[in-house]
């Protein structure tokens, strides 16, 4: 599910950095604030653990393959929702910078899709509300499926969104959600399973531990109210992007999903959208936009207005530049081969 | 410091599952002194350390270091003279050098930084391991380990040592190493150990401890030697007194130092 | 198992690349890291049938490899492990853009012109990625984010998780060896030893925890973490940002190999 720079564009990118940078500060001054100082070393082994038990795959039953843990779970039910989410994101910083896993300028949108939904919507909405005040067996597993399906389903849904909003590739978004949900409810439902195992055992085994973590977060803190005023902000902005994409490519906009509850979002951001369309003018640097929803054979001829923008490629002079700029690139790369060699020498 | 006590009073501690690990231990270290604590597994060495170190609180009983009562108020300044070298040298080293390791101490103290250097320096010359300074921990083989660890506690310049087995899963030559480290240095020494030919050449004087009670405690060369003392504690003599494997022959009267 | 022998390789070979002395590895941190941040967000800022105008955002990651000494072993062999991932989601594109284009009198799919462009685009992405890390190391980045004001706890925190990455793997690694050694399955754990088997990680995780969190209290830890003096950016190194981003500037402005083409082929006529 990691997203990779090569899908992303700059303005989804920053927004999503935006937005994860927005909620890590909260979490770190939560932290912070946390009488028990124990969270950091608590916070860096638990990231490595993690780290660890994705590199180990769990047999699924009946199926005969294999599958393995994703973590943001198990960190916000053994951590907290705030310590849960930091650790999320070192682990896929590191997973980013060391082993190629992720972009740099998609990691804003990975930590968001991989930690946000679990830690603050799936964790405290749906775990905690099932596990309630008392463990058992059965409740450990209803509550670590749901909350798993249901969070890696918004992080899914999270991809889905940012890749078509980027417009580097020529996805349509239904073919691409038909193609992610499906595939992340599989991932969710070993995730839900392996979380259950594990919480179970530790249940079994060290309950102390549970009892503690449960009783040091009041979560009372972040009210039901917050989250939903969250949730509306999220919405709003959303539709304040979308509605950017609405007036650039009237004809492009066909979601179902949208077309009912969007319009009001979409009259209320009218400013929001001056401003984005002027800002690009600006800087020009933000790419044209080609957005397209559901595709039709019927309209490959609509297609023959894109033609200017490939053409630069495709001329002899482009070919021949093309050449010319690798032959130079690895003459340069030569030379300074070369002069480092020498440099040893001496 | 002119004259740091260390003394145990009646120390009283039970785990959470009800274990009685620490049940009534006194005894009182002077300054300079070499002392082993020794018994059998789960006799409560460990966690008597841990009580003298102040990550654990007795239930009864108090813990006085250099005539200071150890509580909460006293904690942190006491903590600043006693320097505690763990079983695992990875549960100590935990940044990614081993130079912000051995400086994490002096930093927290405020130090300014010439300083620090100064004494991250000095400390990784006394353990023999300067030119290991910006090495990664997982770069550095299990004596060298050992070492950086105990550099980590050094350079905070410390009155009393506690050691928490050092000797474990080192080989031959390492150990070897360390004791000669341990050899030179002037603190306090308070080491825990199931290695008793290290604890017979480094020790002065022994405390031996079972089912968290102290049954004997004087010096070394007269509780090590003694088969019934030791058998009694769930130990053995030292390997190095006992009949020779390959002759069996008893060493006569040696002389232990 | 090899996968987690594969990682702590990994890990260790880029720690160590990282700790190679050359021009690059003198440059500040931080000044490697907003160059290749700019990079990354100047390349992906073409659109999706951006080919030969891509070019020049070779030259980047060769000279830093060149000049940082980097062999192309590690970085490559990261990058062929990535590589499919990006082919995949690429290869889905020739399905859906049946637009045609025309090359040198071939009509082609212009599905393939992104196909194209995404594997370039997420090829160069990754190798400057992996350069990074190659020519700064984790104790480079963390400097670069305290310098950009990141919460000095998380930084420490970031930097516990990078140093005990290892010491987990490896007892993974120990745990599903003596999995296996009773076990003679191999396509993954069974369902039974899940909880168990990972619950038995996790505790000993805790247990670590504890201890560190000890260790660093003895040495006078308590909330705030102290650092030494921090390495000034130098004029140097803010050259070598500016002086990148103006040629990915002036790269993105104006399609270079198209215009050099136009010269020669100019001057042939």
């Amino acid at each position: 599910m990691h997203m990779a720079d090569a899908l992303i564009s700059p303005v989804v990118g920053g927004a999503m950095w935006a937005a994860t940078a927005g909620v890590a500060a909260y979490s770190i001054k939560k932290v912070q604030s946390d009488i028990d100082q124990k969270k950091v070393p608590l916070m860096g082994v638990m990231g490595a653990f993690i780290f660890a038990a994705q590199m180990i795959n769990f047999s699924i039953p009946g199926t005969g393959s294999s599958g393995h843990l994703g973590g943001g779970l198990i960190l916000a039910i053994l951590l907290g929702p705030y310590a849960g989410f930091l650790t999320m994101a070192s682990i896929l910083t590191i997973q980013a910078l060391f082993f190629a896993d992720g972009g740099l300028l998609a990691l804003g949108a990975n930590i968001f899709n991989l930690g946000f939904f679990t830690c603050f919507l799936a964790y405290p909405l749906i775990y905690k509300k099932i596990i309630g005040r008392e463990f058992s067996a059965k409740r450990i597993m209803i509550a670590s499926m749901v909350s798993a399906i249901v969070g890696l389903q918004l992080g899914a849904f999270g991809v889905v969104l940012e890749t078509v909003l980027s417009g580097k590739t020529e996805l349509p978004f239904k073919a691409f959600v038909l193609l992610m949900q499906p595939i992340h409810l599989a991932i969710g439902i070993v995730e839900g399973l392996v979380t259950a195992a594990v919480v179970s055992f530790v249940w079994r085994a060290r309950p102390e531990i549970l009892k503690k973590v449960s009783l040091n977060q009041p979560f009372g803190n972040l009210s039901i109210k917050k989250v939903m005023i969250g949730l509306a902000v999220m919405a709003v902005f959303t539709g304040a992007v979308l509605s950017w994409f609405a007036s650039s490519h009237p004809d492009g906009l066909e979601w179902s999903m949208f077309k009912a509850s969007g319009r009001e979002e979409l009259e209320s951001s009218d400013r929001a959208h001056e401003k984005l369309v002027a800002l690009q003018e600006k800087t020009a640097f933000l790419p044209d936009y080609g957005f397209k929803a559901s595709r039709n054979e019927a309209q490959t001829e609509e297609q023959s207005e894109k033609w200017p923008a490939v053409s630069g490629g495709s001329t002899v002079s482009g070919l021949v530049g093309g050449s010319m700029t690798l032959l130079l690139t690895a003459f340069m790369g030569f030379v300074i081969n070369m002069k480092n060699k020498t440099g040893k020498k001496t | 410091m002119s004259h740091h006590i260390t003394e145990a009073k009646e120390l009283f501690y039970s785990y959470p599952d009800g274990h009685r690990a620490v049940n009534g231990i006194s005894f009182c270290i002077h300054h300079g002194e070499s002392v082993g604590i020794i018994g059998a597994n789960g006799a409560g060495k460990s966690t008597l350390l841990m009580l003298l170190n102040g990550i654990l609180t007795p239930f009864q009983g108090d813990v006085i270091i250099g005539e200071v009562k150890l509580n909460k108020s006293t904690l942190n300044m006491i903590r600043q003279r006693l320097g505690m070298v763990f079983q695992d040298p990875d549960d100590q080293l935990f940044m990614t050098t081993v130079y912000d390791d051995v400086a994490f101490g002096p930093r927290n103290l405020k130090i300014d930084e010439p300083q620090v250097e100064r004494r991250v320096l000095s400390a990784l010359e006394q353990v023999g391991i300067a030119h290991l300074k910006d090495r990664a921990p997982f770069h550095l083989s299990a004596g060298e380990k050992r070492a950086a660890a105990i550099a980590t506690v050094l350079s905070m310049s410390p009155d009393i040592l506690f050691l928490d087995e050092p000797t474990s899963s080192l080989d031959p030559k390492s150990r070897r190493r360390l004791m000669n480290i341990l050899k030179g240095f002037e603190h306090t020494k308070i080491i825990t150990s199931h290695d008793l030919d290290m604890v017979l050449e480094l020790c002065s004087r022994v405390i031996v401890l079972k089912n968290g009670q102290v049954i004997a405690d004087g010096p070394a060369k007269d509780i090590l030697t003694n088969k019934k003392m030791m058998e009694e504690a769930g130990l053995e003599v030292p390997l190095s007194l006992q009949k020779c494997p390959v002759c069996g022959k008893t060493k006569p009267d040696a002389d232990f130092r | 198992m090899s996968n987690i022998v594969n990682a702590i390789y990994n890990i260790r070979q880029f720690d160590e690349l990282a700790r190679q002395d050359s021009f690059i590895h003198r440059l500040h941190p931080l000044a490697k890291l907003l160059a290749t941040l700019v990079y990354t967000v100047v390349l992906v800022s073409y659109d999706k049938y951006a080919i030969i105008a891509l070019l020049p955002f070779l030259f980047f990651p060769v000279f830093v490899a060149a000049a940082g000494r980097i062999p192309a072993g590690p970085v490559l062999k990261r990058l062929l492990y990535v590589e499919p991932m990006i082919i995949c989601v690429g290869l889905l594109n020739p399905l859906f853009d049946r637009g045609i284009t025309i090359i040198l009198g071939h009509a082609v799919s212009s599905g393939w012109l992104i196909f194209i462009s995404i594997v370039i685009k997420g090829s160069l992405a990754v190798t400057s990625a992996l350069l990074l890390i190659a020519t700064t190391g984790m104790d480079g980045i963390a400097l670069s984010l305290r310098e950009l004001k990141v919460p000095k706890i998380f930084v420490l925190q970031l930097m516990l998780t990078y140093r005990y990455i290892s010491v987990l793997l490896e007892e993974a690694a120990r745990t599903l060896q003596a999995y296996s050694l009773r076990a003679f399955d191999t396509k993954g754990i069974k369902r039974v030893v899940w909880g168990p088997l990972l619950g038995q990680i996790l505790l000993r995780t805790l247990d670590r925890a504890q201890r560190i969190y000890e260790a660093m209290c003895l040495r006078g830890f308590m909330g705030e973490y102290h650092i030494g003096q921090e390495p000034r950016p130098k004029p140097g190194d803010i050259m070598y940002v500016m002086g990148w981003g103006t040629f990915f500037a002036a790269s993105r402005a104006v399609n270079l190999p198209l215009w050099l083409g136009n010269l020669l082929t100019g001057a042939l006529k």
